[in-house]
């Protein structure tokens, strides 16, 4: 549906897009996440046509969109700050670009009907957009939008205003929507979560670049960096060293040896690398278990309701490792000596930073 | 030694500075008025009696009505010529970066402090040398003069501040930029566009320099006045019709201060 093709663009001499390449498809939920800065709304804007591209090409359906200004592009937007137009009422608001489809009045006011029960504010027609509170501005955005039919919605972190529990509402909704009518979503956020919880894939962004595209699943069972490796829940964070004599295998900080198997990506002897575990990857007993097990003592425990975060000292490491216990937690309290055993492949590895 | 009553306590001393400054400002003023009721034909202490006749005499006199409607039709001219030249111009200096436009922007703001003397003057060569007859239609042109640059001023932040998010938005719903600047930029901008309308109305209908050496036989309020000035019997009626001026032109001046106003962002909604 969307092609972005080595996509770049230069503010004078700052590089906000570098060399991007996307391929979003129909009917899909998909975000670009990323701090500010990352180049994410740049992008965004760059698809919308109200930046133009330093070099690269954007498709969209099969179509180059360079000669196209935006009011010719098969595409609509929700702003990030809504732009809800302040000298006219909602009804007009919605119908705003219905004007130049030439339609009768009578079909025009049908549609918006239709919009407004869609985004469940009936009967809200004739009221002044200054009266609405910041969620109805939002789904006022989203109607004026969708009332077109566009191939494809932009959003430019449309949640961003509102508060944390009518946000968590208003992804619900979007999400939905999204699915009942099948178009195309393109999202911008800087909120992991939010990325994660809608979107069939994400696009993570940083420095102008993108780090990974991937679906949720994908970027928290295979986290190309620290960073994203953080996105969602907790995780362990070791220094590690590769070493290829004989079985390739990585030397984990206070944990011994691994050996590297499917995570092996090719790194030279003698790499360092980050290596990451999440908390319920490690398992923790009271005794010692046959075999191979790194003994620690418990330093702090916290209850999370249903199971504990156990942080265990080890040696040859500063920080406690954090551990996820399920059952058997609360026997051991911070003082006591455990073991924590690991399978190889739970670990991930990536680049040291 | 008194109590300390805080960082932000109200101090008198500037009070009372700030009611003596105003006070100094308006007392001339406020003179206009007070004689223009006073029955008497000198202006001096006591007053004699109270009397609306010189309000009533104003309505006698046909020259002074023709030059009140001579005025009107120049300051109308003025305000909307001046608004509508001066509209694009702020656009272009609120959003487009191109080359030379400090100095272009200085040189707009400029004869705003040059002496109406010399602008007359300067017009007024610049008309003879062009050989053009002098008359209500180059007074109007040096009024504008004048006008420009305060239309600017008023509109410019204006433009400054309006969220270009707007047309963005009516440009993503399928507008070209000629229908967004009529459908969203104009009516979203309206109250300064009318605060620019009263301002230069109020201007043009005030300003006396330009219509000194501009106007030929025709003559606007303000030349009418100054060749009064000459009969001390017509003095009371001119108080009085200063009196009127006066309180129309705060009015609109006022109008357009506050329409200036009006639904200007506020700094809490963010700009990209």
């Amino acid at each position: 549906m969307i092609s972005i093709r080595n996509i770049s663009k230069a503010f004078g001499r700052v590089q906000a897009v570098r060399d991007v390449s996307l391929d979003i498809k129909a009917g899909e939920f998909f975000s670009l996440l990323g701090a500010s800065g990352s180049g994410k709304t740049t992008l965004l804007r760059m698809i919308a046509g109200f930046e133009g591209v330093t070099s690269g090409t954007i498709l969209i359906d099969g179509q180059e969109m360079q000669e196209y200004p935006p009011h010719l592009r098969p595409i609509n937007m929700v702003f990030q700050n809504y732009a809800i137009f302040p000298h006219l009422n909602v009804r007009d608001n919605i119908a705003y670009g219905l004007r130049r489809l030439g339609l009768s009045k009578a079909r025009q006011d049908e549609m918006v009907a239709e919009m407004l029960e869609m985004i469940a504010l009936p009967g809200y027609g004739e009221r002044r957009s200054t009266q609405l509170s910041g969620g109805q501005m939002q789904r006022v955005a989203l109607a004026r939008a969708l009332i077109l039919k566009p191939k494809v919605l932009l959003l430019d972190e449309p949640l961003g205003a509102l508060d944390k529990q009518l946000r968590e509402q208003m992804q619900l909704e979007l999400r939905q929507l999204q699915q009942r009518l099948g178009i195309t979503f393109v999202l911008v956020t800087h909120d992991q979560e939010e990325a994660l919880t809608l979107s069939d894939r994400v696009a993570v962004m940083a420095q102008g670049r993108v780090v990974q595209v991937d679906t949720p699943t994908g970027l928290y069972e295979r986290p190309k960096n620290r960073t994203i490796a953080g996105f969602i829940g907790s995780m362990n964070f070791f220094a590690g060293t590769v070493h290829r004599h004989g079985t390739p295998e990585i030397e984990i900080e206070g944990l011994g040896r691994a050996v590297m198997n499917g995570h092996d990506d090719g790194r030279p002897d003698g790499a360092a690398a980050t290596v990451a575990i999440r908390p319920e990857k490690l398992v923790l007993t009271a005794h010692a278990p046959g075999g191979r097990a790194v003994e620690g003592v418990v330093q702090a425990r916290q209850y999370l309701g249903g199971r504990h975060m156990l942080h265990v000292g080890i040696a040859g490491r500063a920080t406690p490792v954090a551990i996820a216990v399920q059952d058997g937690g609360a026997e051991m309290a911070p003082g006591q000596p455990v073991w924590m055993t690991w399978k190889d492949d739970s670990i991930l590895i990536m680049d040291a930073d | 030694m008194a109590r300390y009553t805080g960082f932000y306590q109200p101090n008198r001393p500037l009070t009372v500075y700030a009611a003596i400054f105003v006070l100094v400002l308006y007392l001339p003023i406020l003179f206009i008025p007070i004689f223009s009721f006073n029955s008497g034909v000198y202006v001096k202490f006591p007053l004699e009696g109270f009397t609306l006749h010189w309000y009533w005499d104003l309505f006698q006199r046909e020259r002074l009505l023709l030059a009140v409607w001579n005025s009107i039709k120049v300051a109308a001219f003025v305000s909307v010529l001046s608004t509508l030249i001066a509209i694009p111009a702020a656009l272009a200096i609120a959003r487009y970066r191109m080359p030379g436009k400090a100095p272009a922007a200085g040189f707009i703001m400029l004869p705003l402090v040059l002496p109406g003397l010399i602008m007359g003057v300067a017009l007024l060569t610049l008309v003879n040398s062009l050989g053009v007859q002098l008359s209500l239609v180059t007074v109007t042109i040096g009024h504008m003069v004048i006008c420009l640059p305060y239309a600017i001023s008023v509109l410019l932040p204006r433009f400054i501040g309006f969220n270009r998010s707007m047309e963005e938005a009516s440009a993503d719903l399928g507008e070209p930029p000629l229908r967004t600047f009529w459908r969203i930029t104009l009516p979203c901008n309206f109250p300064g566009i009318l605060a620019c309308l009263l301002m230069t109305f109020t201007i043009s209908f005030d300003e006396f320099f330009m219509a000194f050496f501009l106007s030929g036989s025709q003559s606007t309020l303000p030349m009418y006045i100054w060749g009064q000035l000459r009969f001390p019997q017509d003095f009371p009626s001119l108080l009085a019709l200063s009196s009127l001026i006066l309180v129309f032109s705060f009015a609109l001046i006022f109008a357009s201060l506050k329409l200036a106003r009006i639904g200007q962002p506020t700094a809490s909604e963010t700009k990209r």
